[in-house]
């Protein structure tokens, strides 16, 4: 086999090496939508976050804001300082609240932004006022549970 | 006597441990003497490339071929598994999850390893057992610089190549099998599997993962072969060695790299 033929082999190999390295970026990884778009950070304080995870998208309305960035325990007020970054493109009034919800009955959870009314926007290192922590699904069975337990008594007497 | 048994058996376990510390310590030499020598394959860039095209381009259909019927071997074990619970949308989260950390790497890696690895032993071998290069020496070519370089560089690239492509080859597999055959939502197929995939943290972790086998593999390949006894069955035996300590190296390393890349890293 000659040179030529060798060259033009190996530059095949090559090409759709790197092609194949390329679909996984892209393709399979998606890596062009978390391009290093202009982001501001927002903190926000949870009694709970249930099973927040680092990474974890931002939603409002389910569209994809953001993605949870830093999630630190506060020593003080013993309460978790979720650290979200969220795309400059998307701006926020000040009295936005935060929840933690979760995508189904056992799909990963999420911060859920409902924007409010206020008329100045979300800056940079904002905190927001209003949030709501993650449904945790003993204690909504205790209460349950103790509600009607009560139900219960009332109707004896 | 007793003792004297023991002895005996003590002093034989001190001689195979030596001896393999010994062995460890030429190769590492080896290794660094090899790196350090390779201004020629790297300089007369055709000598690399000669040795791609029958590490990498020679082994592109069994790569292929296999990374296809492991991607629908995958995608249908998956389905049975994931349609008990209902989540047979996770299809393409689970084929490329393991293609990508796992399989691509690893089994790309245990087929170089005995496509390319055997033969590159083989050839040295034979090369040595032919006086080839000794031959070499004595017209003050340095058959490192020469021989043994070109074909280790030739590997280190070819490897994560063939790894890519056996986990896209794996992937398109998976979703011939999942989406055309089985009927899973094509959607829901990639929209998954994009948001599950991370791209540091599985892509960039599996090209790694082949880097090490490659070099793993062709440093084993190259040093057997170098090292053979220069007759028939010594060359034989080096092959046979090269593909047998390939494999568990690549088995080995993989546990360890896989304990140091994704525990902890689950947050």
């Amino acid at each position: 086999m000659n040179r030529s033929t060798i060259d033009l082999w190996v530059g095949i190999f090559v090409a759709i090496g790197l092609a194949a390295l390329l679909f996984l970026s892209l393709k399979v990884a998606n890596l062009a939508s978390f391009s290093s778009a202009q982001s501001y950070k927002v903190e926000a304080k949870f009694a709970n976050i249930g099973g927040l995870k680092v990474r974890g998208p931002v939603k409002s309305a389910g569209v994809v804001v953001g993605r949870v960035a830093d999630i630190r325990f506060d020593n003080h007020s013993f309460e978790a300082i979720v650290t979200m970054n969220l795309e400059s493109d998307f701006r926020f009034p000040k009295d936005t609240t935060a929840k933690i919800l979760t995508s189904g009955i056992l799909g990963e959870q999420y911060v859920g932004l409902e924007a409010g009314g206020d008329a100045t926007m979300l800056k940079d290192g904002d905190r927001l006022r209003l949030t709501q922590s993650a449904v945790v699904l003993e204690n909504l069975i205790s209460q349950f549970l103790f509600n009607k337990a009560a139900e219960g008594k009332d109707e004896k007497k | 006597m007793l003792a004297a048994g023991l002895r005996a058996q003590l002093e034989r376990l001190g001689g195979v441990v030596t001896s393999t510390i010994w062995r460890l310590g030429y190769a590492s030499r080896f290794l660094a003497y090899l790196v350090l020598h390779s201004g020629t394959a790297l300089r007369r860039f055709r000598l690399t490339i000669a040795e791609i095209y029958f590490a990498g381009v020679l082994s592109l259909v069994i790569i292929l071929v296999s990374g296809l019927f492991v991607g629908m071997v995958l995608s249908l074990q998956g389905y049975e598994t994931l349609q008990r619970f209902g989540a047979s949308e996770s299809l393409g989260v689970l084929v490329a999850l393991s293609l990508v950390r796992e399989l691509g790497p690893v089994v790309a890696g245990l087929l170089f390893a005995s496509r390319a690895g055997s033969a590159i032993t083989a050839e040295i071998g034979l090369m040595k057992a032919t006086e080839q290069l000794a031959a070499m020496e004595m017209m003050a070519v340095d058959p490192v610089a020469r021989v043994v370089a070109p074909r280790f560089w030739g590997g280190v690239i070819s490897m994560p190549l063939l790894a890519a492509l056996f986990s896209a080859s794996g992937i398109f597999g998976g979703y011939l099998i999942g989406v055309q055959l089985i009927g899973v939502d094509a959607g829901a197929f990639w929209s998954q599997m994009q948001a599950a995939v991370d791209w540091s943290n599985d892509i960039m972790n599996g090209v790694i993962k082949s880097v090490v086998f490659g070099v793993a593999v062709t440093w084993i390949a190259v040093f057997e072969g170098f090292d053979a006894p220069p007759t028939a069955e010594g060359v034989s035996r080096a092959t046979t060695r090269t593909v047998v300590t390939s494999s568990l190296a690549i088995l080995a390393l993989d546990f360890i790299l896989t304990a140091l890349m994704f525990t902890g890293g689950s947050r």
